[in-house]
């Protein structure tokens, strides 16, 4: 029996303690937004935050998560409540697909709160982790830098302006 | 006042402390002048034979004053010199330095060696520059740090550093200064590195050994004077000079493990001339694990290098390592999982949910003939350092976009995880002792500055 | 999702006039029949009912149906954008059907960047057709000029100010009446939707967790599947032990037939970790490839058909330089970021499949053939999947579910590819190559131009069950490829310039024989096509000693054309550009198959010789989609192209050994990550209102390439026509 804290609420699962987190999520608890892209640690999908760092929930045995934190997109706002990535995504339109997205933002998320001013490099260093097919890679950059600036903070060295 | 010694005798000292004491104030004092004269006589001294004169200023010379042939000799020269790995940061322009290299005695940054009149070398004249190659001293005589590895380059011929003299004097200037460097007080007193150059250095050059056909001692030289691999893979005196009694022995670098490239490499299978080659220019050897930290910009590097030059290291390294253990024979690979998994269970669920997805037989990896764990050398070294550093920092393809691949697990493990980890891998796949002070090492592991 | 909430659509107030005066005609649209001369737009053509396209329910609420699906491209918000404002009801009043083989139109494939000129102006027709009944209804009634009235927000409004609403009227109209050609559309100024910038309907579930794909689905009784195969397209597993694999943990089922094999189980983790014993077991190829390189291979390839376009206009002219180039590409990869996946139930004598394929219909024939079903007992639904940019895995996941679900009727199968198999067995975009041959004049004019190109089939869409890997494990034959032809083409799309060139000969060289997979990648042969002829024109306006975009416009007639190169050359700065130290520039434009969206790209590019790498800077786009429809989509779709293009041109490339692809996950098949994606990218969209739609989804991809390498070609002094260009490393 394990139990894990996943966006506030503890879930006592009965499940062999060597599956990756993505599968729990995805599979007992119903959740959408961590995604299979590869399963290698390779495209960031499955991207999530375990105490507040982004992890790749695809080569993350729930047996590593006892008593830490995880937080999905799910938990970071809703439709009707966003939360600030989230919102920034929506007015920069930052999707084609949208497949990559939740994990673009769960890392976004996870940069922004180690910094909200990261310089252009850093921004996209963080951000290189994961991969995007559709070439969205400049709206995405866009929202990381709204996301930034409506946090307080403000990425420095910006190719772009927030407009 | 008596000393005693070893040998029956006594000896008897110059200036009986005791027979002093007695004479008053007035002695006392004349005895501090004298005290303090000769200290100065000997800083004084020391001062002189520390001087180095400065060569004069020349103006920077025109890019077309030099051979295309002799500058393409020398950017071919520069990359088995791994130049850039310190003297080119990330995100600055190529040469214009800023990598830190730490030391026990402090950081160090890599200097400027661009053609700028001001934040580099345009004004250095051959001369200038070929003293500091040899003798480890700049242009205005100061002396510089041993991080820069004269201690090698000082075997270079002179063509070859007219050649890198060429290259760096036609590279595009960068008009910036790396950071001060930090240094363990007083070493920041640049005349006091001579004192460690009359302990530990003396200029040299390679004579060619007979006994070795040409290929052989052409990498000798490419090694010794140049590639400086040394300079990683020996260990260093308490003075942090390279033990010479002990070369290739192995040695710490930057929290990773360069391990040894003679008769005691641990590797399990032989480090012929082929694979080696292989492995330097590609980065990865089927039979052996990627080049990772350190090793991967050597391999960035050689993987530009004239394939003639990266032949001859291969061949000399080689031939250091013939009497290690696989190039006799090649051990069956280890695989006790049963073993390690009742020794470590935490460590064997841990590996099944994070790791067998590419390392176990049946993997996409594996099944397209990328080695398997128990092929590589870290897990056989004499410490944990190098699958410390893998499983904190993942691996990026060593040469070119396409190659091994390995995401980190800094964030995802805790150091108590890792250490089941590491413990149930050295138990699964490793020869040797049981690695122990495993979750110490991880902590320090993170610790590590890139 | 099918509405668009208030805050995000930008909805105008009020109502609008129905009958411009600009429109004497409408009379006599409302007894005009389909004829010979007047063709119903689009298709609406193919299916001119009314009811096929919209109803109306009482409530009011209108069902909008499209045969086209959404690929992330942003078509259902396109298509609501259209269907709101040519109908004049609410977007959040609409609910969207798309692709669907039981309830809408078979419209094909969703491909070649048709949809805004099929099924967006099918329907842009059929809404007016409908409303224009609608109000003609409400006239009869209140026996009023049909000009007097206004229509908007789902009612009818006399000028005394009564109303009726749409769904009361629509339940006294039969609506399967055929649409009639010429009915007016609502002039630009009385649009609210098409042509603002609407924010797409499905983006927000896709931010917050919401069910969005096929992945997303949980069906009760599901099983989970995973189908059995060796590690790429031309090998197979030596051998499959059924009892053995049975006998691993969660494994529930183990499905064979001929060749087909996969395993089905409750749990996924316990499938994956199945998988990777199994395939432990020795592999075998089913077939040899040639050696050596591949662009020799096609050129020497036995076979081939020619199809020859000329026209020799001016004989007598003097050619006073000639140059000549190859140009190639690898294999490519279409690299979807999620597996392919399906979901399919079989019961009651037949099967319903849950697929992301680009064709329900095809689709749904192929599997009815597979399967052994009567057609009408097979039905295909579209539900998205990750981008796949062409014939991906979709269509054979399809297949691999179909077969796995017939073994346990009554039970879902969610059927989902992994990573290796998406790499190793989806069909690749053609490797392809040309040899142009050009001459210019004393005055410095182009005189003389060839191109030659060679390719295979660029596609193997399913038509029937052997296309499909499936079909192709159980004993059917795949269909055998043919040239397609111009205006569409396949290899030869886009080999015929824009330029007015007075000689030119065009060869497109049909090499039928094909040693890897291949099917539709987006934009098809353009890719290559428009990389080697704008690289080449830079090659010939460098031997003029032309600027290049000078050099384009003293081609070049096409005023739609000439606009945009201005457009985006002004805005790069092009004529004022001083370069810096280590870098270039380039520009590239194209219609997309001379009769699609217009693109112009300039960009910088900055080399670092020492460390080997590249970067590109700004990037400056212009591009003409006709109406626009979503200005905001377009430019996502060129944004989006552009990087993606530039990933394929200066990095990518599929490998493969002689028994089997080498390409099996994305460290062996890097792409674009961010830290190499441009520093910046500015569009500019030119809105032609009136004009037909022209989709932009594969406009950007042959000028992205063609703009690289030119700025390439600036910035290092030396010409890269081999893809992927990547002047520096070796490996």
């Amino acid at each position: 029996m394990i139990e894990l804290r996943v966006n506030g609420r503890t879930h006592r699962l009965d499940v062999d303690p060597s599956t990756p987190l993505l599968y729990v999520l995805r599979d007992d608890l119903q959740l959408n937004a961590a995604k299979f892209g590869c399963g290698l640690g390779q495209c960031g999908a499955c991207t999530v935050l375990v105490d507040g760092k982004a992890v790749f929930s695809c080569l993350t045995p729930i047996a590593a998560l006892a008593g830490r934190t995880i937080e999905t997109v799910e938990g970071l706002g809703t439709i009707a409540r966003p939360g600030i990535v989230q919102q920034a995504f929506n007015i920069e339109q930052a999707a084609q697909c949208g497949y990559c997205i939740a994990g673009m933002i769960a890392r976004a998320e996870a940069l922004l709160r180690t910094t909200t001013s990261p310089s252009e490099d850093e921004m996209r260093a963080a951000m290189r982790p994961s991969l995007c097919r559709c070439g969205t890679h400049m709206r995405i950059l866009r929202a990381v830098r709204r996301a930034a600036a409506t946090m307080g903070g403000g990425v420095r060295d910006a190719a772009e302006p927030v407009r | 006042m008596r000393v005693p010694c070893g040998g029956g005798g006594t000896l008897v000292a110059l200036h009986p402390l005791s027979d002093m004491a007695e004479t008053g104030p007035h002695r006392s004092r004349t005895i501090a002048l004298a005290v303090v004269i000769a200290l100065l006589i000997v800083v004084a001294a020391f001062l002189v034979a520390a001087y180095r004169p400065p060569i004069p200023r020349i103006k920077v010379p025109a890019r077309a004053s030099f051979d295309p042939q002799l500058v393409d000799r020398g950017a071919a020269l520069a990359r088995i010199g791994n130049c850039q790995s310190c003297h080119s940061a990330p995100n600055g322009s190529s040469y214009s330095g800023g990598v830190p290299i730490r030391t026990v005695f402090g950081t160090i940054y890599g200097s400027n060696i661009t053609p700028d009149p001001r934040h580099g070398i345009g004004n250095w004249s051959l001369a200038a520059f070929t003293r500091a190659m040899r003798k480890g001293v700049a242009r205005d005589g100061s002396h510089l740090y041993p991080a820069f590895p004269y201690d090698h380059f000082t075997r270079l011929s002179d063509g070859d550093i007219a050649a890198l003299y060429a290259f760096v004097m036609t590279l595009a200037p960068a008009a910036t200064d790396p950071p001060a460097n930090h240094l363990v007080p007083p070493l920041g007193v640049r005349p006091l590195i001579a004192a460690w150059k009359w302990i530990e250095f003396k200029p040299a050059s390679i004579t060619r050994d007979p006994a070795h056909d040409d290929m052989w001692n052409e990498g000798r030289y490419l090694v010794d004077a140049l590639a400086h691999c040394g300079s990683c893979h020996t260990p260093r005196s308490r003075l942090q000079a390279e033990d010479r009694a002990r070369r290739f022995d192995g040695a710490i670098v930057d929290g990773w493990y360069a391990p040894p490239l003679n008769g005691r490499s641990p590797a399990v299978r032989a480090w012929t001339i082929d694979r080696l080659e292989i492995y330097l220019r590609t980065g990865l050897d089927p039979h052996h694990a990627a080049a990772a930290g350190p090793m991967r910009d050597v391999a960035t590097n050689l993987a530009r290098a004239p394939v003639p030059a990266v032949h001859a290291i291969a061949t000399y390294i080689a031939d250091g390592m013939v009497t290690a253990p696989a190039a006799r024979i090649e051990p069956p690979l280890i695989d006790r999982g049963a073993l390690a998994a009742r020794q470590f269970p935490e460590g064997a669920t841990l590996f099944a949910g994070a790791c067998a997805t590419c390392h176990e037989p049946g993997a996409g990896m594996i099944v397209a003939g990328r080695p398997q764990l128990p092929l590589g050398t870290p897990l056989h070294e004499d410490n944990p350092r190098d699958v410390i550093q893998i499983i904190l920092n993942g691996l990026q393809p060593p040469v070119g976009p396409r190659g091994p691949y390995m995401p980190a697990f800094a964030d995802t493990l805790t150091d108590a995880e890792i250490a089941q980890l590491v413990g149930y891998l050295h138990a699964r796949y490793g020869n040797g002792a049981r690695w122990d002070g495993l979750e110490k090492a991880i902590a320090d592991a993170r610790k590590v500055k890139r | 999702m099918s509405g668009v909430t208030r805050r995000d659509a930008m909805i105008g107030g009020g109502v609008t006039v129905l009958f411009a005066i600009a429109h004497p005609a409408l009379a006599q649209a409302l007894k005009a029949k389909q004829t010979q001369d007047r063709r119903l737009p689009g298709d609406l053509a193919k299916y001119p009912y009314l009811d096929s396209w919209i109803r109306i329910a009482p409530d009011g609420r209108a069902t909008v149906f499209t045969g086209k699906a959404e690929l992330g491209q942003g078509l259902k918000t396109a298509l609501l954008q259209i269907a709101a404002d040519e109908l004049d009801v609410k977007p959040g009043a609409i609910t969207l059907i798309t692709a669907d083989t039981a309830r809408t139109p078979d419209e094909g494939f969703t491909a070649g960047s048709h949809s805004m000129q099929d099924s967006g102006t099918a329907l842009a027709n059929a809404a007016a057709n409908l409303r224009m009944l609608l109000a003609d209804a409400a006239a009869r009634r209140w026996n009023v000029p049909l000009d007097s009235l206004k229509t908007g927000h789902g009612i009818v409004q006399a000028a005394d100010g009564r109303t009726l609403e749409y769904g009361a009227l629509a339940a006294e109209l039969d609506l399967t009446v055929e649409a009639r050609p010429g009915v007016p559309r609502k002039r630009p100024d009385q649009l609210h939707l098409i042509g603002k910038p609407v924010r797409r309907v499905d983006i927000p579930a896709k931010l917050t967790g919401g069910s969005a794909y096929i992945h997303d689905m949980r069906p009760p009784g599901m099983l989970h599947g995973r189908v059995l195969r060796g590690p790429s397209y031309g090998t197979r597993l030596a051998t499959i032990d059924g009892a053995r694999i049975g006998a691993l943990p969660g494994v529930e089922h183990v499905i064979r037939k001929g060749d087909f094999a996969a395993i089905l189980g409750p749990r996924e983790w316990p499938l994956m970790q199945a998988l990777r014993v199994i395939a432990q077991a020795p592999w075998q190829p089913t077939r040899r490839r040639p050696a050596g390189a591949i662009a020799d291979w096609l050129i020497a390839a036995p076979g081939t058909i020619r199809t020859d376009l000329s026209q020799r206009l001016a004989p007598e002219a003097k050619p006073v330089r000639q140059l000549s180039a190859r140009y190639s590409r690898p294999y490519l990869l279409h690299g979807s970021i999620g597996p392919s996946c399906a979901v399919a139930i079989a019961g009651h004598g037949g099967l319903a499949v849950w697929t992301h394929s680009q064709g329900v219909s095809p689709l749904r024939e192929a599997l009815a053939e597979l399967c052994d079903l009567p057609l009408d007992k097979v039905h295909c639904i579209h539900v998205e999947g990750a981008g796949c940019y062409g014939h991906n895995g979709a269509d054979d996941v399809a297949a691999d579910a179909a077969l796995a679900a017939l073994a346990v009727p009554g039970r879902p199968v969610k059927m989902l590819w992994t990573r290796e198999q998406e790499h190793g067995w989806e069909p690749m975009g053609p490797a392809m190559v040309a040899e142009l041959r050009g001459a210019i004049d004393v005055a410095g004019r182009i005189v003389d131009w060839r191109h030659d190109v060679w390719s295979n089939t660029h596609s193997t869409r399913p038509a029937a069950a052997g296309d499909l890997l499936a079909g192709q494990e159980t004993g059917f034959t795949p269909t055998s490829p043919k040239p397609l032809g111009l205006p569409e083409g396949g290899g030869d799309r886009n080999a015929v310039p824009l330029y007015d060139l007075p000689n030119i000969v065009v060869a497109d060289h049909f090499v039928p024989a094909m040693p890897q997979r291949v099917s539709a990648l987006r934009s098809l042969g353009a890719h290559l096509n428009v990389f080697a002829l704008e690289s080449f024109i830079d090659e010939l306006a460098a031997a003029a000693r032309r600027d290049p975009v000078a050099f384009r416009l003293a081609h070049l007639s096409d005023p739609r054309a000439v606009d945009i190169v201005r457009r985006a050359t002004s805005r790069f700065g092009w004529a004022t550009y001083r370069p810096r130290p280590n870098s270039g520039r380039g520009f590239a434009f194209a219609r997309y198959k001379n009769l699609g969206a217009y693109c112009a790209i300039a960009m910088e590019v900055t080399v670092d010789a020492d460390r080997g790498r590249l970067l590109i800077g700004r990037v400056v786009a212009a591009v003409d989609s006709g109406e626009a429809v979503n200005p905001d989509g377009i430019r996502n779709q060129i944004e989006g192209g552009i990087v993606q293009s530039l990933s394929w041109t200066s990095l990518e490339q599929a490998t493969y050994g002689q028994n089997r692809r080498t390409t099996f996950d994305w460290s062996s098949y890097p792409i674009l990550r961010f830290d190499s994606v441009p520093l910046s990218i500015e569009i500019d969209v030119i809105d032609r209102p009136g004009l037909p739609f022209l989709g932009t989804g594969e406009a950007a991809q042959g000028p992205a390439a063609a703009a690289f390498a030119n700025a390439v070609a600036s910035a290092t002094g030396h010409r890269s026509r081999d893809m992927p260009i990547m002047p520096f490393s070796r490996a």
